[in-house]
C-alpha cells in the first residue's frame, strides 16, 4: 500500500528522528506548497484562453477541479482502510480511513462552494439545478450520513465495523451517481452535454502547465490535512488511555 | 439452496404468523395514497403525469424502506444467535433479500392498481412500466436489506435508516423515474433500453455488495 508508505502514518507519532529522515519524510509537504504556491500566482497571472460568457472564470479550473479530483482520492484511500479494517481489524486502520473521509467531505464542500461561486457569474445563480450540482450534493449527503452512523453506535468495535461497511456500500452507490448518470443527461456543465471541457479551448496546453500541478499540490495538501488530524487523533487517544489508567 | 428454501419459507411462515405487521404496512400504503388523493381531490386537473411519477415513486420509497426495514429491526436478539449456529452468513442475507424483494414488489403493485383507482393511470406503456417496478423492488430490495440491518445495530434505529438510504437508494429512484416518463409518454421501447440496462447494473453492483459485506456486520 503505497499510501501508507508515503503518508507514513501514526508510526512517526512521537519518534524523534534524525533531521535527515525528517527532510526524506517531508519532501511531500515542502513540494505540496511549491506546487500551491505556484498554482496561486501562476493560476491567477499566466495567459488563458479568451472565451465569451467564461471570459476570467477559465481560472476556476485551477481551484475548482482539483477539488473534485482530491475528493475522490481521499475517498478512496477512506475506502481501502476500511477494506483493510475489516480484513484485519485494528484502531488503526479505522482512525485512518475516518480521518480521510473527513478531509475527503471538506474537500467535496469547497468544490461545491467554487462552483457555486463560477455558477453565479456564468449561469447567472449559484444553484442551478445542474445534474453534476445534485450529484454532488448527494455524495455529500452519502458522508454526512456516515457521520451520522458513526455517532450513533456507541460500541468502539461495532461503530468502526458498521461505518467500515457501509463507506464500502455507499462508494459502490455513489460510483453510478458521479461517473455515469451525470454523463447521461443533458448538463450545462463544461465538458458535458455538448459542451466543451477544457481540452478544446487549450489548444497550445497553456492550461495545462498550471492545471496537472495544482492537481498534485491540492491532493498532497489533503493527504497532509489527514495526516495531522490522524496524529492528533492519536495523540488524544493516547492521552485518553493514560487518564483511564491514572483513575483505575 | 435447501436451506434457502427453507429460510424463505420461514420468512413467510412468520410474516403469515403476524398478519399485524403486513396489515400495518397496507395500511400505511393506503393512508399514503389516500392523502394523496384527498389533497388533489378538488383539482384533478393539477395531477399532471410529472406529478404522478413525483408521487408515485415517493409512495414507494417510503413503503419500501418501512417494509424492508423490520427485516432486521425487529427481529428478537436471541434468535440471532441460533441463526448463527445453524446457517452460513451468505444464506441468510440472500433469503432475506428473495423475501424482501416478493414483499417490495407486492407493494409496489399494490400501490399501483390503488392509484390506478385514486388517481387515474397515465402510463401509456403496462408492459415496460410493470418490469421498471421489477426492478427498482430488487433494487431496492438488495441495497436497504443490508442497510436495514447496519441501522438494527445502532442506536436510534429508525431514523438512521431513512438517513442510510436515502442517498443509497437516489440513483435507482432517478432511472425508475427517467423510464416512468418514457412509460407514460408513451416513446418506444427502444428508447428505455439503456436505462433499464443501468438499473440491472447498479442491482447487480449493490447485491454484490450485500453479499460480499454482511458476514462483516453479522459477525458482532
Amino acid at each position: 500500500m503505497c499510501c501508507s508508505r508515503i503518508f507514513g502514518v501514526v508510526k512517526t507519532v512521537g519518534s524523534t528522528q534524525p533531521a535527515v529522515g525528517k527532510m526524506k519524510q517531508s519532501w511531500w509537504k515542502i513540494s505540496s506548497v511549491i506546487l500551491l504556491v505556484y498554482t496561486i500566482i501562476g493560476g491567477l497571472l499566466l495567459e488563458v484562453p479568451r472565451l465569451s460568457i467564461v471570459n476570467e472564470t477559465i481560472r476556476a479550473l485551477y481551484f475548482h477541479v482539483p477539488m473534485w479530483f482530491g475528493m475522490v482520492f481521499m475517498f478512496l484511500v477512506s475506502i481501502i482502510y476500511a477494506v483493510r479494517y475489516l480484513r484485519n481489524p485494528n484502531r488503526e486502520s479505522d482512525v485512518v480511513s475516518v480521518e480521510f473521509a473527513n478531509t475527503g467531505l471538506l474537500f467535496g464542500i469547497l468544490g461545491i462552494f467554487t462552483g457555486m461561486v463560477w455558477a453565479n457569474y456564468t449561469w447567472g445563480s449559484p444553484w442551478h439545478g445542474d445534474p453534476k450540482q445534485n450529484g454532488a450534493a448527494i455524495t455529500l449527503l452519502v458522508y454526512l450520513a456516515y457521520f451520522v452512523l458513526r455517532a450513533s453506535v456507541e460500541n468502539e468495535e461495532q461503530r468502526a465495523r458498521l461505518s467500515a461497511v457501509y463507506n464500502i456500500f455507499a462508494f459502490a452507490a455513489m460510483v453510478p451517481l458521479i461517473f455515469i448518470i451525470p454523463r447521461l443527461q443533458d448538463s450545462m456543465h463544461p465538458g458535458s452535454g455538448g459542451n466543451p471541457g477544457f481540452n478544446m479551448y487549450d489548444l497550445d496546453s497553456k492550461m495545462r502547465v498550471v492545471f496537472y500541478p495544482a492537481c498534485i499540490g491540492w491532493i498532497l495538501l489533503g493527504g497532509w490535512i489527514a495526516t495531522l488530524r490522524i496524529r492528533m487523533r492519536t495523540i488524544d487517544d493516547k492521552m485518553n488511555e493514560l487518564d483511564d489508567e491514572k483513575n483505575h | 439452496m435447501d436451506k434457502l428454501k427453507t429460510l424463505i419459507a420461514k420468512e413467510f411462515t412468520l410474516e403469515l404468523r403476524r398478519k399485524s405487521v403486513i396489515s400495518g404496512l397496507a395500511l400505511y400504503l393506503f393512508s399514503i395514497i389516500f392523502i394523496c388523493y384527498l389533497t388533489f381531490s378538488l383539482r384533478q386537473n393539477l395531477i399532471t403525469p410529472l406529478v404522478w411519477t413525483a408521487l408515485f415513486w415517493i409512495t414507494v420509497l417510503f413503503t419500501a424502506v418501512n417494509t424492508v426495514a423490520k427485516s432486521f429491526i425487529g427481529e428478537r436478539k436471541g434468535r440471532d444467535i441460533y441463526y448463527y449456529s445453524v446457517t452460513s452468513p451468505a444464506s441468510i442475507i440472500i433469503s432475506k433479500i428473495i423475501y424482501n424483494f416478493l414483499l417490495c414488489s407486492l407493494m409496489s403493485f399494490t400501490g399501483f392498481f390503488l392509484f390506478i383507482l385514486f388517481l387515474g393511470n397515465p402510463v401509456f406503456d403496462q408492459f415496460l412500466f410493470a418490469i421498471v417496478i421489477v426492478l427498482t423492488s430488487m433494487g431496492f430490495a438488495s441495497s436497504l436489506t443490508l442497510l436495514s440491518s447496519i441501522a438494527s445495530k445502532a442506536n436510534n434505529s429508525s431514523i438512521l435508516m431513512a438517513v442510510l438510504s436515502f442517498p443509497v437508494v437516489i440513483s435507482i429512484l432517478l432511472m425508475a423515474v427517467k423510464v416512468t416518463k418514457n412509460c407514460i409518454d408513451g416513446l418506444d421501447r427502444s428508447v428505455s433500453w439503456d436505462e433499464i440496462l443501468i438499473l440491472l447494473a447498479i442491482n447487480c453492483l449493490v447485491a454484490a455488495a450485500s453479499y460480499v459485506l454482511f458476514p462483516y456486520i453479522w459477525r458482532s
